[in-house]
């Protein structure tokens, strides 16, 4: 038998048909959707005169333009209450479950599908978002698609796909103090750039992700459509398996033996060949801090800040230059003691209870530095839950940061969360692109503690010298 | 997604080159609301003047054609962002058919998601039906058919047009793309049968499911909670 990736595996079992043009209709085990971006499916629906086909495989979520208010209502972010009640009347109409905001199941999407069990090894499961990629942290071949494609999932539980190129990153060797899931991608998409996955299935192996836990590896899938993937994923291994046992929607009994024993198998053949393979060593990663408007443009902390004089493309450097000018930044220096104005903890890359935890222990009873607004936006309510659990919301509010409601939040500025024209933010979400977080913001990508260590601190430091 | 085969009805002329799908429908136009009226901030910033008058120089505010159906365009209609609404707007006014001197690349392809037939014609082509149709000033029709791949002007002359057989089909039956992945419906039911056997688990324990059992269980009725507005 040809050895296979486990990408062609998963993707070999969903085939439904083979079509004439070498594309392939692809079963979707699990549609995931929010309230921005469904109802266009819905209307076409309803234009075509068509119905759901699987309303048992497909979740409905609120959580992209609601307020993080502590009590929030749908009124309290007024410009998404519309988007909120249609979700809700379009789902009720179709007998679909919907997880409405007021739900103890609520949370970013790509965070509590797998918290859920929802999301499972082996699926298939997309959401009208991009960074649905995230959910390849259990195993899943996830991604994002466009309106069009959610209608046509709703329709008929396929999807006409071309099968993307397999790419491998290992990553291996030691993984130095105050470096993480994060520090890992962010490296990565510097040193290859944001372009380079594009139109690969991306699967993240070696050592490190093999000691990497779950919550570490959503965060490297997650970021895996910043270098252009719409695929990353982690072959299921015993950390997978333990993960989802006993969640609330994952298999029970006689189910579950026979799904793990599947899932079990999902795994890189030895000769399996990739399209491309790439081995990151990982002893070289410090903590990285984005200088740029591109998730490329990162540097180790304690590295400096590009000189455009000396890059020799000239796109590539009108790009720094642009970016640079964006950012209020000057060629060659450095971002240690970079004053900053804002601090988000959250997003689906960064706000489960690792997240939260690594933050926290930055901390140490210190307060956030005057003049800087800090906030920890738990990626779903459970996540806060728990985190309430372990008291983390006293370190933080003792500290003087906001504790909020789950939801999307600062990371795309699609509620009342913004972050100031021309004020830097040091945040944990995706993007650092012009205007994401709001219009001029100024955004550097880091990991949770750097981001608590930051608001500490009121400028950029490096957690490494904090002896902590 | 609508069927076009055959259509005769009023042409308008718009004949600038470069339209882009901003100004087939302005960005502001589009975000006012979850579904604005697409039909009516169709070329938004010409139709109308201080806020929501018709400005009475533009011809789609002219009759007859206020009720045309189809445009004639210049060069490269349809050029800049890859936004469906621009067909949406188009459709919403009622236009069915756009002949150009050539289209947007992106809103070439849209177009057929939704049923609107763009035509290319050559440059002095475009321009003699345009003088044929603004040169009488009662509301003489064209026809456009697609079957024949034909197009008779106001005078009866006919002209010929070529079309990917394909995208032909695509219109002439009606198919979008979920009619074309609806034609494999008895693979996707096989596909899930056996699926169910293979891995019951995608099916078993979902959301719906158990809360579907959960009801069977207890005897009660599944009722949702009213919506709230
Ligand atoms: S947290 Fe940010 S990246 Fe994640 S789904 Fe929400 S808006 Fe998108």
């Amino acid at each position: 038998m040809t050895p296979l990736t486990a990408f062609d595996k998963i993707w070999n079992l969903h085939v439904v048909k083979e079509l004439n043009d070498g594309s392939v209709l692809l079963h979707i085990d699990r549609h995931m959707m929010h309230e921005l971006s469904s109802y266009q499916g819905f209307d076409g629906l309803r234009g075509a005169g068509r119905r759901v086909r699987n309303i048992e495989l497909t979740v409905g979520v609120q959580e992209h333009i609601l307020s993080t208010d502590p009590g929030r209502n749908e009124d309290s972010f007024a410009p998404g209450a519309d988007f909120l009640y249609t979700l809700r009347q379009n789902t009720q109409e179709a007998g679909i479950e919907l997880v409405d905001f007021r739900d103890s199941r609520q949370g970013i999407v790509h965070v509590m599908a797998p918290e859920l069990g929802i999301a499972l090894p082996g699926a298939t499961l997309v959401c009208g978002d991009s960074h649905t990629c995230t959910v390849g942290g259990i195993g899943a071949v996830s991604f994002g698609i466009g309106s069009s494609q959610v209608e046509e999932v709703l329709a008929t539980q396929v999807l006409p796909m071309r099968k993307p190129m397999r790419m491998r990153v290992v990553f291996d060797g030691i993984l130095q103090p105050g470096v993480f899931a994060k520090d890992l991608i962010l490296y990565l998409i510097g040193k290859i750039g944001a372009g380079a996955g594009t139109g690969y299935a991306v699967e993240y192996a070696g050592p490190v992700i093999q000691d990497l836990p779950i919550e570490g590896r959503f965060t490297l899938c997650n970021m895996a459509i910043e270098m252009g993937a719409r695929v990353g994923f982690v072959a299921p291994d015993d950390k997978t398996i333990d993960y989802v046992r006993g969640r609330r929607y994952a298999p029970t009994g006689k189910s579950w033996t026979a799904a793990e024993s599947h899932w079990r198998q999902l795994t890189t053949d030895e000769e399996a060949i990739f399209d491309r393979e790439i081995t990151v060593d990982t002893t070289l990663i410090g903590p990285q801090v984005t200088w740029g408007t591109s998730p490329q443009h990162v540097i180790n902390v304690d590295g400096q800040v590009p000189d455009p004089q000396s890059i020799s493309d000239p796109e590539t450097r009108r790009n720094a230059e642009q970016a640079l000018a964006y950012m209020g930044l000057t060629p060659g220096a450095s971002l240690i003691d970079l004053p900053i104005q804002n601090v988000f903890i959250g997003s689906c890359t960064n706000s489960r209870l690792d997240d939260l935890r690594a933050a926290a222990a930055m901390i140490q009873k210190r307060r956030v530095a005057a003049g800087v607004r800090a906030m920890v936006v738990p990626g779903s309510t459970s996540v806060k839950r728990a985190a309430e659990g372990e008291g983390l919301d006293r370190i933080f509010i003792d500290a003087g940061f906001e504790w909020r409601e789950s939801a999307c939040s600062m990371c795309g500025a699609v509620n009342a969360d913004k972050v100031g024209p021309g004020e830097r933010c040091v945040s944990t979400s995706n993007r650092n692109f012009e205007g994401r977080q709001g219009p001029n913001s100024r955004t550097h990508l880091a990991s949770p503690a750097m981001a608590a260590a930051a608001a500490i601190a009121g400028r950029i430091v490096d957690i490494r010298k904090l002896g902590v | 997604m609508q069927k076009f085969d055959r259509l005769t009805a009023v042409a308008a002329p718009i004949l600038t080159d470069n339209i882009d799908t901003d100004q087939i429908i302005p960005i502001p136009r589009m975000l006012a609301s979850m579904r604005p009226d697409y039909g009516a901030a169709l070329f938004g910033n010409w139709r109308y003047v201080e806020g929501d008058q018709p400005n009475p120089s533009f011809i789609l505010n002219k009759p007859p054609f206020t009720n045309a159906k189809i445009v004639l365009a210049g060069e490269n209609f349809g050029c800049g962002s890859s936004r469906e609404h621009a067909v949406w707007a188009l459709m919403g006014f009622g236009v069915r058919c756009v002949i150009a001197m050539s289209f947007g690349d992106i809103f070439f392809n849209n177009c057929f998601k939704r049923g609107l037939l763009p035509v290319v014609l050559s440059p002095d082509l475009v321009r003699s039906l345009a003088a044929e149709i603004m040169s009488t000033s009662e509301a003489h029709p064209i026809t456009v058919n697609l079957v024949d791949r034909k197009i008779t002007t106001v005078e009866g002359t006919e002209i010929n047009f070529s079309i990917d057989d394909g995208l032909r089909e695509i219109l002439l039956e009606g198919l979008d793309e979920i009619g074309k992945i609806l034609k494999h419906e008895l693979d996707i039911n096989a596909f899930q049968m056996r699926d169910r056997q293979l891995r019951p688990w995608i099916y078993e324990a979902t959301p719906a499911a158990l809360r579907q059992q959960m009801a069977v269980a207890t005897g009660s009725v599944i009722t949702s909670e009213p919506i709230k507005r």
